[in-house]
């Protein structure tokens, strides 16, 4: 008897951790109808560009294809941070974890960078039509890589600090499924923003 | 130990291996690298490079589906890769009609 209540609390315990998990993914798909926007009005108004400068004169390919390895770099790693959970090794959890982070503040380095210099040539979000839909859609993706960087840092210490448990296994899942999700939408923003602009 | 393995199955959570892992870090940095070349090199005109690179782009979500977010590996009921599906459709919509709307705008013109 007492067995089976303990059971039925197990079960109930794990209903509630895939139940959250689950609440990511519908998370997920608002982030994509938000990304969907910004992508459609990107392409709607990529030809106006008010006789300002275009995208293809100003960007610098070689910091975007630095910056896009990375990232995917990173999603593999914060793969193996969730290898490593599933064996129990929490030191090689903490790594994988941190590595992934610093990768992405790299990329956030150079994006910032990559937007200083635009700037200064004389592209910022007010110049035209075609800015203000690129600084949008590159500025969000960064902004939720930023979050990311912040929340992965969080979730590195709270494991530092309570180990590997059902809780804290669900939010490395939760922040592995979240980072590979912006490194599909980082993709999307490399081909149509970057590589459809300069070729 | 067997029901220790039960458990850890039910909660939905997927693990993919190594090999996995690093087929999915191959296959993406394969298909990032085509279009690039294809683009830096002026290989073909305009409409073909525009389908090796969106064919390439969505081959690349493919891997990080199928590889790092283990949509395959869901047990049953799938709600994740419904839900997947649905913010697919509502993607398509709004970016193909949006680009369908705008072709054809007249007023704006």
């Amino acid at each position: 008897m007492s067995q089976a209540n303990a059971h039925s609390h197990d079960h109930g315990h794990h209903d509630q951790e895939s139940l959250k998990q689950f609440g990511f993914w519908l998370f997920m798909i608002t982030d994509v109808i938000l990304f969907a926007t910004l992508f459609a009005t990107f392409v709607v108004l990529r030809g106006n560009t008010a006789s300002g400068p275009i995208g293809a004169e100003l960007i610098e390919m070689n910091g975007i294809i630095v910056s896009t390895f990375i990232l995917l770099t990173s999603s593999f790693t914060s793969g193996l941070a969730l290898l490593s959970m599933n064996k129990g090794d929490k030191k090689g959890l903490i790594l994988w974890l941190a590595v992934s982070a610093l990768l992405g503040l790299s990329f956030i380095y150079l994006e910032v960078n990559e937007f200083i210099h635009l700037v200064h040539e004389g592209a910022n979000i007010g110049t035209s039509a075609y800015w203000s839909a690129f600084f949008t859609l590159v500025g969000t993706h960064g902004l939720h890589v930023s979050i990311g960087i912040v929340w992965m840092t969080a979730i590195i210490f709270q494991i530092a600090r309570r180990g590997i448990t059902p809780v804290t296994k669900r939010k490395v899942n939760i922040i592995s499924l979240y980072w590979h999700f912006l490194d599909a939408v980082w993709i999307f923003v490399f081909s149509i923003v970057y590589l459809m602009e300069v070729m | 130990m067997a029901s220790q393995n039960h458990s850890h199955e039910e909660t939905g959570h997927t693990h993919g291996s190594l090999k996995s892992y690093i087929i999915g870090f191959v296959l993406s940095i394969v298909l990032t690298i085509i279009p690039l070349v294809a683009v830096m090199n002026d290989m073909f005109n305009k409409s073909t490079t525009i389908v090796i690179i969106l064919v390439t782009a969505v081959l690349q979500f493919l891997v990080q589906l199928l590889f790092f977010m283990h949509i395959r590996e869901e047990d049953k009921p799938r709600y994740n890769s419904i839900s997947l599906i649905f913010a697919i459709l509502l993607l398509l919509t709004i970016v193909i009609g949006s680009i369908w709307i705008m072709t054809y705008n007249q007023v704006a013109v």
